[in-house]
């Protein structure tokens, strides 16, 4: 139960924090809604569902990426994982903590950007809407993996999108396919190696 | 108690400190001083459990024991104290959290602003609030870093009372002549 409640602690600080900043959402949800109105524009008359469907994909990648640029930024200019690190807790209830605040901001954005979407292009469908829940998961695990990585290297900046992006194409190969099971399946095994790994990322960070 | 022989730390290419010895008994007060970039808060660090040394041998009390403050007062600044107090004391399973979070408030003169932002606080209100959450769990070994920085002459008062308790304390400062009396071993870089 210490585990749970630790989880529920740190959480509410990392949605506190958002709330009271209003730094990471307001900008993921102005991206989203900027990037979906360039494809709307870009896109010729009469593409197919399944190309308007890439770029919907695109869009949420990138939304995410800049949601998890701002993901650390306290700990890291406060020097709060310090703080963090000598507390009692399990070190990776401070990854999971700050995965479902991500998770949160990202599902935020989507429940933005897939109406837009059904505005601009086709609409959406159940599965789609599945396959963007799922892939949120794998998204927040992994991108706070590599968010707190890239805080104790020097170019974080560019850090994150090297470690992130490669780790995104599985994603999205999955969430254009509707291969719902892929999506299960690379959350599974991503968050479970995130869980496990992060204890040791930020070791000396 | 604390005890390291032949410590050493590089960060990067910068060698920072080699062959430290440090022993430090229950109740002790170790003063670490030195100049500028000789590496003491690298040492604390390092005394902290936040980095390994890359040779030697160390040995530490447990980790939740430890209260540890560094350059930065290590709070949330979009946060109240309230809140930066009530996360770590939940973190720490305190028990009777709220009392003890209400003492410390009181005593570092912060419960008139304890409903406050972090962020509207002066640098000396900061450290008071970081010395709070450093003493939040009663550790039993205290690591400071420059305590008295940007701390007025009542709060420089308050901190007095806090290393006169017996607890063992580690103090790095460039300004030994502050909290020389309560020293029991000292440690100088060069």
């Amino acid at each position: 139960m210490s585990y749970v409640s630790d989880v529920a602690a740190l959480t509410r600080k990392d949605l506190l924090l958002e709330l009271r900043a209003k730094e990471t959402l307001p900008s993921m949800l102005l991206f989203v809604i900027a990037a979906l109105t360039i494809f709307h524009f870009a896109l010729p008359r009469g593409t197919g569902h399944q190309a308007a469907l890439g770029l919907l994909w695109s869009a949420i990648i990138f939304t995410a990426l800049l949601g998890l640029t701002r993901a650390f930024v306290a700990e890291r200019e406060q020097s709060l994982f310090d703080a963090l690190v000598l507390a009692p807790c399990d070190r990776s209830a401070i990854w999971l903590a700050k995965s479902l605040a991500v998770l949160a901001f990202l599902v935020c954005a989507e429940v933005v950007a897939l109406p837009a979407f059904g505005a601009f292009f086709s609409g959406v469908d159940g599965r789609t809407v599945a396959a963007v829940a799922l892939a949120d998961v794998g998204i927040a695990a992994v991108g706070t993996l590599f968010g707190a990585m890239a805080v104790a290297g020097r170019a974080r900046e560019l850090l994150l999108p090297l470690l992130f992006l490669p780790m995104a194409i599985p994603i999205v190969v999955g969430g254009v396919g509707g291969y719902l099971w892929f999506l299960v399946l690379y959350d599974a095994i991503f968050a479970l190696l995130a869980w496990a790994m992060f204890e040791y990322v930020i070791a000396e960070v | 108690m604390i005890s390291g022989t032949g410590l050493a730390k590089r960060l990067g290419d910068r060698r920072v400190f080699r062959d430290v010895d440090v022993a430090l008994a229950d109740g002790g007060f170790l003063l670490v001083t030195g100049p500028n970039g000789s590496g003491k808060p690298t040492l604390l660090r390092v005394l902290a459990g936040l980095m390994a040394p890359d040779a030697g041998t160390l040995e530490l009390p447990p980790r939740h024991t430890i209260g540890y403050l560094g350059h930065e007062p290590l709070v949330y600044r979009e946060l109240t104290p309230l809140e930066n107090l009530t996360l770590f004391g939940r973190l720490y399973r305190i028990p009777e959290r709220a009392e003890r979070i209400g003492m410390l408030l009181e005593r570092f003169g912060l419960w008139e602003v304890r409903h406050d932002r972090v962020s509207t606080f002066s640098r000396g209100m900061q450290q008071r609030l970081g010395l709070c959450r450093a003493l939040l769990h009663e550790p039993g070994l205290l690591l400071l870093d420059e305590p008295f920085n940007a701390l007025d002459t009542d709060a420089a008062v308050l901190l007095d009372g806090v290393l006169a308790e017996p607890r063992t304390t580690v103090v790095a400062t460039h300004e030994p002549e502050r909290v020389e009396r309560f020293a029991t071993a000292r440690l100088a870089f060069a």
